[in-house]
């Protein structure tokens, strides 16, 4: 009995009582919370906390092991590359380059997918068909050969990764989005608010925008791990970032010619990657168990 | 059966036109791709000789018909790089790719379906909290890192396996590994969900109380209908390995589609970035097909709604 009381209370209380009640309860994955402050104070510090210049080149130090290894020494944390930089440095200032696409892509993918998706769902009809035919089309070509397609004709930098990945995601949340507001729609508020006069655009921003947030924050929240291997797969093959701007695909590229001389250099930064989508894997999974409990079993 | 086949296959060949259309406009978005073709200095009249043998003074739409029609009769153009047909190039470098998709597969599969069924069977236990962390750790490396991780121990330290080429079964091992171990944590879910599924079934208590053997309840009875699901999407499995292919194969030197298409991209190759995604796109879009009918032929509620 005492378990209905309990989710009764639930229901009853607003997401964000939900949200603050269940960050002070258990389940809470402090481990990945933590990993991901870090690369965001890494990545808001920039260069002003890195220990060295992450591009300052010393060639006398080049192929330096990590501290904790012999011949390595504690002003090179993680070791150097081949031309002397300090991989520390240079994964702090990756960070910064990382969060900035995660950040802008998922904006950008999220923002016109979720509209899009609303226009199709609310609208119906031949728009709904247009728009539907539109995301297959584009869900048949395989997202990295669409990024390919798209780098042949841009050239490489932070903006072109950010508009790859932006025009690679926005038919992922457009697809959702509009399943939701298929089932939003029925919904006696919003025949209502029709009734009442009200505007496409209020009924839009005020009855079903709020509805469908949980699951913008949530699909958002999964989809940073994504857009971070899809950044570092771009760079990697060198129709991403360029350097003298660092990024983690970019350090495993330029780590691959001395595969042999240097397998710190290979390692930490995917350490990193994988690190960094791994607490945000894991706090997506917390948010939606937390926000969306009919999505627990996905 | 036959309009359900009829309608799949119409809808495939939609996204085909639709993404051949896509591709080709990007494409033309670069500008004038005699820019490429032609010396800086060459005088106005010849670019625009130019220009209209290749048909670029028509209108895009039309200029659209004339490459659809060309690359119906198998005619994407000449490679500016290799002057040869880009489709011979296609074709030449397709089955390296197909050998190294299936191959990755078949390891995900031998990892994923023991993993799946252990974890369900052993639902709690340790081996079901090793799949979840691997299922977790999977997801989070990227595959072009785990290419470069199993180069560095089993071909820099270990000498055991080569880091590059094509030859024999030893090079297709590790590239096999790296594209295949992305949806080893996917396929695991889908066997143990399923697996949860059937176990808990009618049939399976019946033949627990008729005393039936575990293993052969597990094996035989229970897996046969959990593979139902993991078996009809294969297919995406597979299509989405093209994808990763390009990644994969650039890193081994493996000599399939997907490097040949990064190469072309780099090169401004633009008949050959064409053929080589279009390509991918019809193979991506042919087996979605094949799993959608699967579908249709394994459930029979499927084909008639």
């Amino acid at each position: 009995m005492v378990d209905v009381d309990a989710s009764y209370a639930e229901i009853a209380r607003r997401p964000s009582q939900i949200v603050m009640r269940r960050l002070f309860g258990s389940g809470i994955p402090w481990w990945s919370l933590l990993i991901f402050s870090l690369v965001v104070v890494a990545a808001i510090g920039g260069d002003n906390i890195t220990p060295h210049d992450p591009n300052g080149l010393d060639l006398g130090s080049a192929f330096k092991p990590p501290s904790w290894l012999e011949g390595g020494s504690i002003d090179y944390l993680l070791g150097t590359d081949n031309l002397g930089r300090d991989i520390f440095s240079r994964i702090m200032a990756g960070a910064s380059v990382t969060l900035t696409v995660a950040i802008y892509a998922i904006v950008i993918s999220g923002g016109i997918g979720a509209l899009i998706g609303m226009v199709s769902g609310y609208f119906g009809g031949v728009v709904d068909t247009i728009i539907m035919r539109v995301v297959d089309i584009q869900m048949s070509i395989p997202s990295l050969a669409l990024a390919l397609v798209i780098a042949t004709v841009l050239s490489p930098s932070l903006t072109t990764v950010i508009v790859v990945i932006s025009i690679t995601y926005w038919t992922w949340y457009a697809r959702i989005i509009r399943g939701e507001i298929l089932s939003l729609k029925e919904r006696d508020y919003v025949a209502l608010a029709k009734v009442a006069g009200c505007s496409t655009a209020t009924i839009f921003v005020r009855h079903l925008l709020p509805n469908i947030l949980n699951t913008l924050l949530v699909l958002a929240s999964l989809q940073v791990g994504q857009v971070i291997i899809f950044e570092a797969s771009l760079s990697f093959l060198g129709l991403g970032i360029q350097s003298p701007d660092v990024s983690w695909g970019l350090m495993l590229a330029d780590a691959r010619n001395y595969i042999g001389n240097a397998w710190w250099a290979i390692t930490l930064p995917g350490v990193a990657i994988m690190l960094t989508c791994l607490s945000a894997n894991l706090i997506g999974d917390w948010l939606r168990d937390t926000l969306d409990p009919k999505r627990r079993q996905l | 059966m036959l309009s359900y086949i009829l309608r799949r296959v119409m809808h495939g060949v939609v996204s085909i036109i639709g993404a051949s259309m896509l591709i080709f406009v990007i494409s033309r978005m670069s500008g004038d791709p005699i820019v490429l073709l032609l010396p800086v200095d060459a005088p106005q009249s010849a670019i625009d000789a130019m220009r209209e043998t290749m048909g670029l003074d028509r209108p895009i739409w039309m200029q659209y018909l004339i490459f659809a029609g060309k690359a119906l009769t198998g005619d994407f153009g000449n490679s500016y790089r290799w002057q040869m047909p880009a489709l011979n190039l296609v074709l030449d470098r397709l089955p390296a790719t197909i050998e190294l998709a299936l191959s990755a597969l078949l390891f995900s599969i031998m990892l994923a379906v023991p993993l799946g069924v252990l974890s369900a069977v052993n639902r709690g236990g340790w081996i079901d909290t090793v799949g979840k962390g691997f299922a977790m750790l999977g997801q989070a490396m990227p595959g072009f890192w785990v290419g470069l991780l199993l180069i560095l121990v089993f071909s820099v330290h270990l000498n055991w396996l080569p880091a590059f080429g094509a030859g024999g079964v030893s090079h297709i091992i590790l590239p096999a590994i790296a594209l295949g171990w992305y949806p080893v944590a996917a396929q695991t879910r889908i066997i143990r969900s399923a697996m949860l599924d059937v176990l808990d079934s009618d049939y399976i208590r019946m033949g627990r109380a008729l005393g039936a053997p575990e293993r052969l309840l597990v094996w035989k009875y229970a897996f046969r209908n959990a593979a139902v699901p993991l078996v009809t999407v294969l297919g995406v499995y597979f299509a989405s390995m093209l994808g990763g292919a390009f990644v994969v194969e650039v890193i081994f030197a493996w000599p399939g589609l997907g490097r040949t298409v990064v190469e072309a991209v780099f090169a401004r190759d633009f008949p050959v970035v064409q053929a080589g995604v279009l390509f991918t796109s019809v193979l991506f879009v042919v087996s979605n097909l094949l799993v959608d009918l699967s579908y249709g032929l394994i459930d029979p509620r499927i084909r008639h709604g």
